[in-house]
């Protein structure tokens, strides 16, 4: 069925009883040509672009619980191309068209709102930084424009503009194609898209092992059944060591850690843009139903328990009235961590292998969800082709031994820190 | 609804105080004890507010936390306050109050007309139109009208002036609670010599019993409250009303006391405090919250819950209506037609869901006058803005003129904190409500949470629990003594469970009163595939509203679980997130804000820098003077001079936030040769050496030189933005990798001033002042070491240079540090000795093609930075195996040169570095006009084949600030190329 | 969290700053190149118990600390490098 304003008032005039299911609940087959652990976003894309760009519709998308229920419902909700390193700009700047159009190519409307994200620069260095950056981005034909300190106070009302302030604003670099986009429509427009085209979604099936057959790997073992693929693909964010153990990889250049978010009571709109405060880490929107939704650094240690410490949600708070001192008064109406798949530079790992038959996309630190069609038009690429798309040549596994690590904030082999 | 205030009755309020207020413009007065609900229901407005999504009308439908229609908006300018539950808002002498979510007014809302497109705009419409259209048609179109009809309060637009505040305590029993299980809980551990916090987020200790006719040990339970409190206070106790403990964290607590949360304290109080609790036992007391029932038109203002009309009779002396119906499925809600009927108010009829109802109950709506319904439900409510009547649905079924309609399905224990302490919610079916599961060590459960709700049963779980607590703490228990309670038929109405969960089917059935869910849109989930208890949450929104889904998410499940045809345990449990309820910004940053956010750390010698014209600029946690401004200059006017200053005359910089880490013991140069690339064993005593350290995987860190003062102690500088990260990666080495290693590394920083004097009559300034070093090039060569004195003040003196010139850096006791800066200055006041800042420090270091930095940018090698020959090959050293990987020797890698401007226009930084390709080969990391080169307009950069390139021209493209200078490649090192200056 | 530091008693975990994985050993300065891009790049990141370094901001002990990563809880904590030995009352 497809959605519109006209099956909308059908929908109407039919007591809202005559809607199909989104996607179906597959019982899983047999075999597969391929299966893709983990049905959060970057795994739904993936399965979706297999069937639509690659023609690979004997596809499963294997889930541990509900789909969705990962990063791709517990994020910020923000979409940029702002990066500084050229790998990552491509990739990412990739996935931003991806994003311009997806609404249209999934026919489910994820709500892609390109209303500017601003990053705010605190002294004169950290803006020549920017411009550094927004050079890049230019260079690469992404959208950057570097604004002065009267432009940001113009663009964002209500920020503490004082040139007292302990870290006065002097400038910022804004993206005006970023934005946010509504996360879970993500995770189940790709859903219904790629159903739409024979991909079986199979919820409630963890992966407790892989069939194998000498080293290559030819399948899944879940509580539902063995499930036999020529080609397995890995999409689990916060849990790729855990079941890249279950094939026998014991050491990844991943760590899991927290990273909290928090979303405040509806208001009416105050904030129309993405900004991000320069000197500590935090990042603030506001979403179509009125919430401020904003977030920090991640707590710093390692960490599956989708929780994290008061410290740091005091330390959000804290940076986030400091930026906009109109805001003490807003309540905080909820506030949840999600497992971070922290790499060793910060950067993503999307490759073939490491064993045969096995293919893995991991590492993505906070970038996970805007990355969501980028990682999953490339993985499926990858997958179907046995080799990297060009803009995910580069986010290999072995770049780390090799020292072509991609270390967008410099900040060394030190998950943590990235 | 239509309110008012009963004549006599209403324990909490205090007849004879008055206060006036505001709401949506029009003036009320109320009593002291009010909440602003209990005051607006007593001045017979009904409306207060409108919905999220059908703009429909809402009015008070509870009397706690778990309001979903009385949203608010309180005070003015930036007081105010968005999204406020009208019960929580203690009524105070001038407050503001306004509805929300409603132009132009209340009463009449164009929003509302989303109503009559109710069924276009169910759970999800959004998803399935607004798709096509050109690119930016959602965002530009649809999206805007979206959000502006979303949203509930406004948030204030200037600056909140109050002030926010933060509390640690520990204590040996906290008590999360002050209903009758929480007090005799405090009291028991108190008893027992227990340290204990007793915290409860209403404005006086109570609970139930403030509502509650009955006497306790022979006096009005409100009364017995307020004693058992005074005595815990008194006892040492620290109790804590207004006070919501809203999290946990990892066993700690977060909670908000609301101080003094309205405007015009005289005393100067904090608004809020946040308090972060650690407690050796946890008593959970937190009660249980009515659960209402979904049935057709339950949304209209005059549906309330059951227990807060009983509530709002009782404690406020108000009446929620003139004549009343009460829609209940167990005997709990019979409390209520008693309570209505002995303040005189008419109770025309109890429907209840049940064919039976037990004679304890029947009897009481018997007595109260009140048709009794047995097996029958609500089918139908009407009235316009308010309830004016209902349809009783069943075989004796009718048409029923009322103004309140009140209800209760059951309840729900309020096991948040629990949840949040990994205690999963268990459904029993007994109780026909979840409850909290297996408790973390250390927690006890009583009252109303553990699903007995019955005053008695919460005084005895209550005082069972202290003592437990106390017991486990090891503490000596002597029991204590259960108060008696005189009301038999309480105990009675609550021995029977409530009715499972059901609803009544119907259009206009809601769940979620305030996100506007019905029904029909729990069945559009289930139909659609979203049965899952977070799809189905995330779906339709239910639950997500600021209420948090307290008196939906039960019926929402309940509902989905029809659907299905299954139990509700199989459609899942929530896990509740923290807050419990919504908690300000404000509190949980408390002091730690605008220029309190991050510590400041300023120099002995600020005070002079600011007042000698000093414009400064943020390094880290530091404060370090960028330029002195004289009159008429701007910081380029004023970096040009100073940095021309120093390489004629003389000038002073302050380098106090340089780090400085005392490395000490036998071991000490065995460290250093480990950490830094170079070299420094062989170091002379009262020498010092320029090193360089690397990450473990080979690429720079930090620079800086190291002194020997001693054969077994050295003097180590960091550069300011890594002095913690180089100390703590020195003690971590240490500690893990070279235990064996006998040396102390310790942080000096805060010790030392530090001021470095530069130019060619450096020498002479300080020769003039300091006394007991032979300034002679011969007696004090370039890197070498002194001590002496300036007056009565030791000095270390180090001839080092940064700039290239002639130069000395002098350290002296912090507290030193101003009146050494002034002595120089005088010293060289004949020389015209000028300060620079760290521009001017900028312009001399590029001059000389020093690192700093912009180049030192955690991604750049020693090779790239043409600084490999330091590296020793006689030894290994921290990175120094990894730095020799082929890929970080690659010539095409961005390396270290220099930039020339071809047209003597600046180079900026942030510039890339184009050929013809048009690609960046490079970036521009530092720029300068350099007064020393004739005006030239230099940088430093790094690119691709570096040094290979020197004498090429490129193009310095600034595209995001619209310049494009053409450059020459050049060698780094622009002034002095042999370095003659500085050792003169 | 509670980190139960030997030298200063139980303190929050904000005290402390997460230093990272302990179950590496450090190779020595010249182990071959494989030997050291394992050890720097290379992590178990186990779901369960995990012994890693923190360093109390305060005493500036380095603590190797034995924390279950599912439910953070603190199985143990114990100074190590050349403090050990001090803090166990060895004396020197």
């Amino acid at each position: 069925m497809k959605y519109s304003a006209l099956a909308l008032l059908k929908g109407a005039l039919g007591a809202n009883r005559n809607w199909p299911r989104q996607w179906r609940a597959a019982v899983p087959k047999p075999a597969y040509d391929a299966i893709i652990v983990g049905g959060g976003g970057h795994g739904l894309a993936t399965a979706y672009y297999l069937a639509r760009e690659h023609g690979l519709t004997n596809v499963a998308v294997v889930e541990k619980g509900w789909i969705g229920g990962g990063n791709v419902g517990r994020n910020t909700t923000i979409v940029r191309s702002n990066y500084l390193l050229p790998e990552n700009s491509r990739f990412y700047e990739l996935g931003m068209k991806l994003w311009e159009g997806l609404s249209k190519d999934l026919n489910y409307n994820v709500m892609f709102s390109q209303r500017g994200v601003l990053n705010l620069a605190h002294t004169p260095s950290q803006l020549d930084g920017f411009a550094r950056r927004g050079n890049a981005m230019r260079l690469e034909g992404i959208d950057a424009e570097l604004l002065d300190r009267d432009a940001v106070g113009d663009f964002v009302p209500h920020l503490d503009m004082s040139p007292a302030a302990r870290f006065p604003i002097v400038g910022g670099l804004l993206q005006p194609r970023g934005g946010t986009a509504r996360h879970d429509a993500v995770a189940w427009g790709y859903a219904r898209a790629a159903d739409a085209l024979g991909v079986d979604i199979i919820e409630n099936a963890p992966v407790t092992g892989f069939l194998r057959e000498g080293e290559r790997i030819v399948g899944v073992v879940t509580p539902r059944g063995e499930i036999r693929a020529a080609k397995v693909g890995l999409a689990v964010a916060g849990s790729t060591s855990e079941v890249m153990r279950l094939a026998g990889v014991e050491d990844l250049p991943i760590e899991s850690h927290v990273l909290q978010a928090f979303v405040s009571e509806p208001l009416k709109p105050i904030i129309h843009t993405v900004v991000t405060f320069g000197a500590g880490h935090l990042y603030i929107s506001q979403s179509d139903k009125g919430g401020l939704v904003f977030g920090g650094d991640i707590d710093g240690y390692n960490s599956y328990a989708q929780r994290g410490g008061l410290a740091v949600v005091r330390d959000v708070a804290s940076l986030a009235v400091t930026m906009f001192p109109n805001l003490k008064r807003v309540r905080v109406l909820r506030n949840w961590g999600g497992i971070m798949d922290m790499s060793m530079d910060g950067s993503p790992i999307i490759t073939k292998g490491p064993l045969p038959g096995l293919y893995l996309n991991a590492g993505w630190c906070y970038g996970g969800f805007k990355a969501t069609p980028a990682s999953g038009f490339c993985f499926a690429h990858t997958i179907a082709r046995d080799e990297p798309h060009p803009e995910n040549a580069a986010f290999t596994l072995d770049r780390f031994e090799r020292g072509l690590v991609l270390d967008e904030r410099g900040a060394g082999p030190v998950p943590q820190h990235h | 609804m239509t309110g008012y205030r009963l004549a006599t009755g209403g324990s909490g309020i205090d007849r004879t105080r008055r206060l006036g207020f505001t709401f949506a413009g029009r003036p009320y007065g109320g009593l002291a004890g009010d909440t602003l609900a209990s005051a607006l229901i007593a001045n017979g407005v009904g409306v207060v507010g409108r919905s999220f999504k059908y703009h429909r009308p809402r009015g008070v439908t509870a009397a706690g936390p778990e309001e979903a229609g009385a949203l608010v908006s309180l005070g003015e300018g930036g007081r105010h306050e968005p999204n406020a539950k009208a019960p929580m808002v203690p009524l105070v002498e001038g407050l503001v109050a306004d509805g929300q979510n409603a132009w132009p007014s209340l009463g009449f809302d164009v929003g509302a007309i989303n109503g009559l497109a109710g069924p276009l705009i169910s759970a999800g419409f959004y998803y399935k139109t607004f798709i096509g259209g050109p690119r930016g048609t959602w965002t530009r179109l649809f999206e805007p009208v979206i959000r502006r009809a979303a949203g509930m309060g406004r948030a204030a637009t200037t600056p909140d002036p109050d002030r926010y505040e933060t509390m640690n305590a520990t204590c040996d029993v906290l008590v999360i609670g002050a209903g009758p299980a929480g007090l005799m809980a405090a009291t028991a551990a108190l008893a027992a010599g227990a340290r204990v916090i007793l915290a409860d987020e209403r404005e006086r200790p109570g609970g139930a019993l403030l509502h509650d006719l009955s006497e306790v040990d022979g006096v009005p339970a409100p009364d017995f409250a307020a004693a058992t409190a005074a005595r815990l206070t008194d006892g040492g106790a620290v109790v804590l009303p207004r006070t919501t403990v809203y999290g946990h964290y990892d066993g700690r607590f977060g909670a908000v006391e609301r101080v003094v949360d309205h405007p015009g304290d005289p005393h100067g109080l904090p608004r809020q405090r946040h308090w972060q609790i650690r407690a050796r036992h946890v008593v959970l007391a937190t009660g249980a919250i009515e659960r209402p029932i979904v049935f057709p038109g339950n949304d209209r203002p005059g549906v309330m819950l059951a227990d807060a009309a009983r509530a709002y009779a009782n404690r406020y002396g108000v009446a929620v209506g003139r004549r009343v119906a009460v829609f209940a499925a167990h005997d709990g809600a019979y409390r209520t037609v008693r309570d209505l009927a002995a303040a005189g108010i008419d109770v025309a009829a109890v429907v209840d869901a049940r064919p039976a109802v037990p004679a304890a109950a029947a009897s009481l709506a018997e007595a109260a006058g009140a048709r009794l319904f047995a097996g029958h439900h609500v089918g139908a409510t009407r009235g316009r803005k308010g309830l004016a009547g209902l349809t009783v649905a069943g075989a004796d079924g009718g048409s029923i003129a009322v103004d309140a309609l009140l209800v209760s399905g059951g309840y729900t224990p309020t096991l948040h904190l629990a949840s949040q302490a990994g205690a999963r919610p268990q459904w029993d079916d007994a109780l026909a409500a979840f409850r909290p599961g297996p408790l973390p060590e250390g927690w006890t459960a009583a009252g109303a949470v553990t699903g007995r709700y019955a005053t008695t049963d919460a005084l005895e779980t209550g005082a069972a629990a202290g003592e437990a607590a106390a017991a486990a703490l090891g503490r000596t228990v002597a029991p204590l003594a259960r108060p008696a309670l005189a009301a038999a038929d309480d105990a009675a109405l609550t021995a029977t469970a409530p009715a499972a969960p059901f609803h009544v089917a119907g259009k206009k059935a809601f769940v979620d009163l305030e996100h506007d869910v019905t029904s029909a849109d729990i069945a559009l989930a289930h139909d659609e595939g979203f049965q899952a208890v977070e799809h189905l949450k995330r779906y339709t929104t239910l639950g997500m509203a600021t209420d948090q889904g307290k008196t939906s998410n039960v019926n929402g499940l309940a509902i989905m679980a029809e659907h299905l045809g299954a139990p509700i345990p199989t459609v899942g449990t929530t896990r509740f997130r923290p807050p419990y309820t919504p908690v300000a910004l404000g509190a949980l940053a408390g002091a730690e804000t605008g220029a309190h956010v991050r510590p400041t750390r300023l120099t002995p010698m600020h005070d002079w820098h600011a007042t000698h014209g000093a414009v400064f600029v943020a390094t880290g946690a530091w404060l370090r003077p960028r330029a002195y401004l004289r009159p008429g200059e701007g910081v380029r006017e004023a970096y040009i001079r100073e940095a021309a200053t120093v390489r004629t005359g003389v000038g002073i910089v302050d380098v106090s936030s340089l780090g400085k880490i005392e490395v000490a013991g036998p071991d000490a140069a065995t460290l250093l040769d480990r950490v830094y690339a170079n070299g420094f064993a062989k170091l002379p005593v009262g020498r010092a050496r320029y090193g360089v350290m690397l990450r473990e995987d080979g690429v720079v860190f930090d620079d800086g030189t190291t002194w020997r003062l001693g054969e077994t102690r050295f003097l180590m500088t960091t550069t300011t933005a890594n002095a913690a990260a180089v100390l703590s990666h020195l003690e971590v080495l240490l500690a893990t990798a070279w235990p064996d290693l006998r040396v102390h590394v310790t942080s000096t920083t805060e010790q030392w001033a530090g001021m470095a004097v530069a130019g060619p009559l450096a020498r002479t300034t300080l020769a003039a002042t300091v006394a007991g070093i032979d300034f002679a090039n011969e007696a004090f060569p370039f890197m070498a070491v002194r001590e002496g004195a300036i007056g009565e003040v030791p000095v270390i003196v180090a001839r080092l240079s940064f700039s290239g010139e002639l130069a000395y850096e002098v350290y002296c006791g912090a507290h030193h540090g101003a009146a050494v800066w002034e002595r120089i200055m005088a010293a060289g006041a004949v020389h015209e000795i000028a300060p620079y800042g760290v521009e001017a420090l900028g312009t001399l270091r590029i001059e000389k093609g020093h690192v700093s930095g912009p180049e030192l940018d955690g991604r750049t090698t020693l090779y790239d930075l043409g600084l490999e020959r330091m590296a020793s090959a006689k030894k290994a050293f921290v990175g120094s195996v990894l730095m020799r990987r082929p890929a970080l020797r690659d010539p095409a890698r961005k390396r270290f040169v220099g930039l020339v401007s071809l047209d003597g226009k600046p180079i900026r930084s942030g510039a890339h570095l184009v050929g013809p390709s048009g690609r960046s080969e490079g970036h521009v990391t530092s720029t300068t006009h350099s007064p020393a080169l004739a005006g030239a307009e230099i940088a430093l950069a790094l690119l691709s084949g570096g040094p290979d390139r020197i004498g090429e021209e490129l193009l310095a493209t600034d595209p995001v600030r619209g310049n494009a200078v053409p450059v020459r490649v050049a060698d780094p090192l622009f002034f002095d190329k042999d370095g003659s200056r500085m050792h003169v | 969290m509670l980190i139960p530091c030997p030298h200063c008693g139980p303190r929050e975990s904000d005290e402390f700053t997460y230093i990272g994985d302990a179950e590496r050993t450090p190779p020595a300065l010249d182990a071959p190149e494989a030997v050291w891009t394992r050890y720097v790049f290379a992590r178990r990141n186990p779901m369960g118990r995990h012994r890693e370094y923190w360093q109390h901001t305060g005493c500036r002990a380095v603590l190797a600390v034995t924390r279950n990563t599912l439910t953070h809880e603190v199985e143990g904590c114990e100074i190590v490098g050349p403090h050990a030995a001090t803090a166990a009352g060895a004396g020197e």
